[in-house]
């Protein structure tokens, strides 16, 4: 079977994002790049499904020159190999933008060998859409199968368990298709000192627009079809009353509480 | 004046509370028109019309039941068609954002996520939403096709002038990759009498200082005497605690309620991230270093284990 990984570089979570105020767009100087956490589960999860079912597990990563690392980090893990999208042109992109070249990129690697499953986070950090595999399963017209905390594959039906608010929806679909995985799915492993040898050595191929056949119009900020008007920093909250617990606590929250009417 | 369409969130029976949210900013942009898509249609009519819906769509074939998001697309994008709407508007959960992106690449639109406000000027609509946790707020506005927009519950307050809504039914074709994910089973895993999480006026969290599962229920019942939701910190979730559900945050749900009651949570980056636009805070936790009480209204520097009993005890005895 093989699995092509989408896997986004992102600002590391503990620190404070800011936009750029010359383009709007994330200002990703001001910040230390990581992978998206929740693509390290979709990296476990591939490398889990290869263990079982064989085949090659590809990485895939649109992204800036320092993208590479987050590359090397999942073949670190254990992948194959992996195509690392790369084009100034892409700066700015939308998640309209990112799905599309992400499709053309999959569709690469079907004709160069076949690809069964995508799987992905379910979200990324720091756009927090949660759209781009609900789009890329759109453009590829394969399966949406998103969400899942649970992933089974038995022949060619792929069988998972989507959260909900309240349980969970069984869902199944043929391969190809596209999963989405959410952070509770498993346990990712952390590179070994062989593993992060090993990566240094497994092909990344670089694709840009052209080698993708993607109008350079159709994505970045030009080719985005929203736009930002303008962005300010939230007013920050203004400071509240704290109290130490000297018996009296819950008295005065209560109090508080009863103020603001909230019973 | 254009038509604006609503998708309606409900369950088999029942209409969520954001769907009025939606009528509600759907009424400043156009001529509001609900779309119902699964069973449940007709008791839902007279709920719709009263929160101002001119119109419902409904589509209620047991077929689009079957697969996930693609058949709730194909109405959208049917009436997208028809209808040429002046934007269309969703709830900003999971199956909301992703029908939204899906329509955005079938329609050729743009589509913006996770609005808290929308407001049309000179013919074009302009989003309002909270990004990086709600540290930064972004003005945007859709320059291609239809406007497709998700937003957050508790954004506004329902204002319904609205009276009868006319039923108008459709009927879509379900072909190829619109039946490619089967849903197989429904399995729910809790009901209870709480509110939705995401939609809760009230909800009341805990994190890795309640302890333990067993003890959650100093959570609940505080959440309980407040009609509130129950949430938690991912230490909670990731203990097994409390259901992954529940998890509020950068990697679970974004809440704004009017009150939220953080007991035993530190307030890490990861977690202030899916809470922080929340109207009023109020934090109890032992360490009176703990980055949550920069975002307090109100904050407690005590045990939680006798501050939120006590605190129940006291809202039970004092609403009679
Ligand atoms: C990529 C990424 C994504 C993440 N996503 C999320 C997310 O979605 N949601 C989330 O919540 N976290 C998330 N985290 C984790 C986050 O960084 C914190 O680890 C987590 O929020 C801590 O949970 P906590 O506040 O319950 O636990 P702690 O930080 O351990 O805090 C426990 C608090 O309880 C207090 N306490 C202990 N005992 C008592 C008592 N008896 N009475 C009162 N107070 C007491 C302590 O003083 C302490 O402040 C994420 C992390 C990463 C790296
Ligand atoms: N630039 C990118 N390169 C590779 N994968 C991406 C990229 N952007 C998004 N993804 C994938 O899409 C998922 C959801 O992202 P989002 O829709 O932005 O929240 C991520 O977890 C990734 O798996």
């Amino acid at each position: 079977m093989n699995i092509v990984v989408c896997v986004k570089q992102v600002p590391d979570t503990w620190s404070e994002k800011k936009l750029d105020p010359s383009d709007s767009t994330l200002d990703r100087a001001a910040t230390d790049p990581v992978m998206n956490e929740m693509d390290e589960y979709a990296v476990e999860e591939a490398l889990r499904l290869q263990e079982a079912h064989g085949g090659e597990v590809t990485i895939l990563c649109m992204g800036p020159v320092t993208a590479a690392d987050t590359v090397r980090k999942a073949l670190s893990m254990g992948a194959d190999k992996a195509v690392h999208v790369l084009d100034g042109g892409l700066h700015g992109s939308d998640a309209l933008a990112t799905s599309l070249a992400l499709s053309k990129a999959v569709e690469k690697v079907v004709g160069a060998g076949g690809v069964d499953l995508v799987l992905m986070g379910s979200e990324s950090s720091d756009a927090r859409m949660s759209v781009v595999p609900a789009m890329l399963a759109e453009r590829l017209g394969w399966p949406q199968l998103s969400f899942a905390k649970e992933v089974v594959v038995e022949g060619t039906t792929v069988k998972i368990k989507r959260v909900t608010d309240d349980g969970y929806l069984a869902v199944e679909g043929e391969t190809p298709a596209v999963v989405s995985v959410v952070e509770k799915i498993n346990e990712p492993r952390y590179p070994s000192f062989k593993g992060i040898m090993a990566a240094k050595k497994k092909p990344v191929e670089t694709l840009d627009l052209a080698d993708l056949g993607v109008d350079a119009g159709a994505v970045g900020l030009g080719g985005a079809w929203s736009r930002v008007e303008s962005f300010e920093l939230a007013p920050p909250r203004t400071a509240g009353t704290v109290v130490t617990d000297d018996g009296t606590g819950a008295d005065q929250l209560v109090e508080f509480l009863a103020t603001k009417k909230f019973f | 004046m254009g038509e604006v369409l609503v998708l309606v969130e409900h369950t088999d029976d029942e209409v969520k509370k954001v769907t009025g949210e939606l009528l509600t900013l759907a009424a400043r942009l156009g001529e509001p028109a609900a779309v119902y898509v699964g069973a449940g249609a007709a008791a839902a009519l007279e709920t719709l019309g009263g929160w101002g819906a001119a119109r419902v769509y409904v589509a209620e074939a047991p077929e689009l039941s079957s697969y996930l998001v693609t058949p709730v697309v194909a109405v959208l994008a049917q009436l997208v068609a028809e209808r040429s709407p002046t934007a269309v508007l969703l709830a900003s959960s999971a199956e909301g954002k992703e029908i939204a992106g899906r329509l955005a690449v079938r329609t050729g639109s743009g589509v913006i996520t996770d609005a808290t406000d929308i407001t049309a000027e000179s013919g074009s609509i302009t989003a309002e939403q909270p990004v990086f946790g709600g540290a930064t707020v972004v003005r945007s506005t859709i320059t291609t096709g239809t406007p497709i927009v998700t937003v957050r519950p508790n954004s506004v307050a329902i204002e319904g002038a609205g009276g009868a809504a006319e039923r108008v039914d459709v009927t879509v074709e379900l072909t190829g990759a619109a039946t490619g994910a089967r849903v197989t089973g429904r399995v729910v895993e809790e009901k209870g009498e709480r509110p939705e999480l995401s939609e809760a006026a009230i909800v009341v969290s805990g994190g890795r200082g309640v302890g333990s599962g067993e003890n959650f229920s100093v959570v609940e019942a505080l959440a309980d005497a407040l009609g509130a939701a129950v949430g938690a910190s991912r230490a909670a979730t990731d203990a097994g605690w409390y259901p992954h559900q529940h998890q509020v945050g950068q990697t679970g749900k974004t809440v704004s309620p009017q009150l939220y009651v953080a007991a035993g949570i530190s307030g890490a980056i990861q977690h202030r991230a899916g809470m922080q636009t929340s109207k009023t805070i109020v934090a109890v936790n032992k360490d009176a270093e703990a980055p949550i009480f920069e975002l307090v209204d109100f904050g407690v520097v005590g045990d939680l284990h006798q501050v939120l009993p006590a605190v129940t005890e006291k809202v039970t005895a004092r609403k009679g």
